[in-house]
């Protein structure tokens, strides 16, 4: 018995030396977002392919953890939705940049397939819904707004998200802006206190809960609202044209704000000004270290924040999320150059 | 000698090992709950609103769903395992007892998630399609069933709680039905107490305290159950008498909103509704213990 145990510790030490003497690949470890978890894996296999001995791990822990383990330094990046507060950074004794990665696309989708596609929406009219406030479907203000429409009598349901998430702060963000009401009884965060309506755990949750029940409206993300095809309302913005949800509809939003866009970019692009500017989307970000310690990861993941915000880009819209706009990317690139490597 | 000493060294070892890890998990929960024991104290348990908006964290619409659906949940519950448990230990035949006794506690063993889905695909249309709309008709006056038929709320989460805790139950209490000794039964039966009687008499009576073990061994389950609930109860923190309306768990709650919460007293304010929960499943094992331990005593409980 003892020499078999012997035999095999002998084995086991063999084969662990053999792998460590093999090429060690570099290894590089992010946690956070879990919204654009989909695009970073694809991502992240795509750039493996391109560089072998690059490995990176990417934990989608939630925005929350992402800025948590970035702010005590135990991952080489992170990930979060929502930009870091002002008082979260100034704890922070050392530079943290934040990259605008993709663009995210929040969607009202809803169930009344009497009524059919493109149902237009106004910001306040959203928000009294979401209020509990406008509880009928032919509501004169709705009728008023889908005049070619024939809106059923039926009570609205109202599904949103019932766990902290990035759409949910970018969609209370938006409500926030367009309604004085919303702003000063609910606010925005990434989970508050619903005055209406039920929730669903995950963007899988809502899009169940409006697919399951007749006359609900929630908010999800485009990528949910495609596969499943839920029908999208189209929304009012700034310019008073009504919006299709749609790629190409988001980057025109962030087109939008590029002008006065600020130096580290964390910047609500809801209700962005823009004739073709939907405005319920907001970017996400990648959280790095101005100073990247060590040399060979800091190398790698600048070349990777290149890559990303150029050929990655071209990955985002078959995963549905929107690529940056071309007038923003240039400036991202040069942010990257910031980036201090140790040598 | 020295293989027991080494056996029994180790075992102890294990054995202080997991008092330690559950206390441990006590006072870290208490630790990490301080700033918002501190913030709200005694108000946090009765306090009903819940905004991290403006951090304002009251725990009583949580408390509230949870002790609401694990109490309906027994209430459907225990008749049913009871059920089961008596005709496997009394009443079915021989080559009838392993097989329904093996189907019935292989409910315990689907993941819960996969009742959620169930819940979620079958149970909720059915109950908003059908059976509440019924109610609402007839009974729609009584407070119990007000409401639209959302068919997701407070009713769905009991009957998914009652399905799960029903192998736990049904199992325990047949365990302790088969231990009672069968001089019990050959008593009554020789005073000419019917079948029904002897079961009653000398089978329920005589192994009652053991059958209450089991009964809150099966709330514990339901109290701290998370993935199912979450996916049908409708996650509002409202306190309503309506089985239509949406509730929220203790449990679920954590769930939901931990990965996400980002500010110091908002996870403070969770980590103490994780020890409100630890504190109520704790008491809730404790009195099953002490009920089995007295039935294990067999001449005690007569």
């Amino acid at each position: 018995m003892r020499k078999i145990l012997g035999l095999l510790a002998v084995a086991l030490l063999a084969a662990v030396s053999f792998s460590a003497c093999s090429e060690k690949p570099l290894l590089i470890n992010g946690a956070g977002a879990t919204f654009p978890y989909p695009l970073y894996s694809k991502w992240f296999h795509e750039y493996h392919k391109l560089h072998p001995k690059l490995r990176f791990n990417y934990q989608s822990i939630g925005s929350g953890g992402g800025i948590k383990q970035i702010a005590e330094r135990t991952v080489d990046f992170g990930a979060s939705d929502a930009p870091i507060s002002d008082a979260q950074l100034a704890k922070l004794d050392w530079k943290l940049l934040h990259i605008p990665a993709v663009l995210g696309t929040v969607v009202l989708s809803y169930n009344l397939p009497e009524v059919g596609d493109d149902l237009k929406l106004t910001g306040p009219v959203v928000a009294d819904i979401f209020l509990g406030k406008l509880k009928k479907w032919n509501d004169p203000r709705l009728a008023a707004l889908n005049p070619e429409k024939k809106l059923p009598e039926k009570s609205i349901l109202v599904a949103h998200r019932s766990d902290g998430s990035g759409t949910t702060y970018v969609f209370t963000d938006y409500l926030s802006k367009v309604s004085p009401e919303w702003k000063q009884k609910v606010g925005r965060e990434k989970a508050v206190n619903w005055p209406a309506g039920l929730g669903g755990k995950g963007n899988e949750g809502v899009t169940g809960l409006v697919k399951q029940t007749h006359g609900s409206i929630g908010y999800i993300e485009l990528g949910y609202a495609v596969p499943n095809k839920l029908p999208t309302a189209l929304i009012q913005n700034r310019a008073g044209q009504f919006i299709k949800p749609t790629i190409a509809s988001t980057t025109a939003a962030a087109e939008g704000v590029a002008g006065n866009m600020p130096k580290d970019y964390r910047v609500s692009i809801t209700d962005a000004p823009g004739a073709q500017s939907y405005p319920i989307s907001a970017f996400t970000y990648l959280l790095i270290y101005q100073t990247q310690e060590n040399a060979a990861k800091g190398k790698a993941l600048v070349q990777f924040l290149r890559w990303a915000t150029k050929e990655g880009q071209k990955l985002a819209p078959i995963l549905h999320y929107a690529p940056l706009p071309d007038s923003l990317t240039a400036k991202i690139e040069a942010t990257i150059s910031t980036i201090k490597v140790a040598k | 000698m020295r293989a027991d000493f080494i056996f029994e060294k180790t075992t102890k070892v294990f054995a202080f090992l997991s008092v330690a890890i559950v206390s441990l998990m006590g006072f870290l929960l208490l630790m990490e709950s301080w700033p918002s024991i501190q913030q709200s104290g005694f108000l946090f348990l009765i306090k009903k609103v819940w905004d991290p908006v403006i951090h304002d964290y009251g725990a009583l619409p949580f408390v509230y769903g949870t002790l609401v659906s694990s109490g309906l949940a027994l209430i459907m519950a225990i008749p049913l395992s009871l059920g089961v448990a008596i005709f496997l230990s009394e009443l079915a035949p021989y080559y009838l007892r392993r097989p329904i006794a093996f189907l019935v506690e292989l409910l315990a063993a689907i993941p819960s998630v996969i009742y959620g889905l169930w819940g979620l695909f079958y149970l909720v249309p059915l109950l908003r399609e059908k059976v509440e709309p019924f109610f609402i008709d007839r009974f729609g006056f009584l407070p119990f069933f007000e409401g639209p038929p959302y068919g997701i709320g407070m009713l769905p989460a009991a009957i998914l709680l009652a399905i799960m805790i029903i192998p736990i139950i049904s199992s325990i209490s047949r365990d302790v039905m088969q231990a009672v000794p069968q001089h019990q039964r050959e008593a009554a039966l020789a005073l000419g107490a019917t079948r029904w009687e002897t079961t009653r008499v000398a089978v329920l009576r005589y192994g009652k305290s053991g059958i209450f073990g089991a009964i809150f061994l099966g709330l514990g389950r339901a109290l701290g159950e998370t993935m199912a609930v979450t996916m049908v109860i409708g996650n509002r923190p409202d306190i309503s008498l309506s089985l239509f309306a949406p509730s929220h768990t203790m449990a679920s709650v954590i769930a939901n909103e931990f990965a996400e919460a980002s500010s110091d007293l908002y996870l403070s304010a969770l980590a103490e509704i994780g020890l409100v929960l630890f504190l109520v499943t704790f008491l809730v094992n404790m009195i099953a213990r002490l009920l089995v331990m007295k039935t294990a005593k067999p001449f005690a409980a007569v």
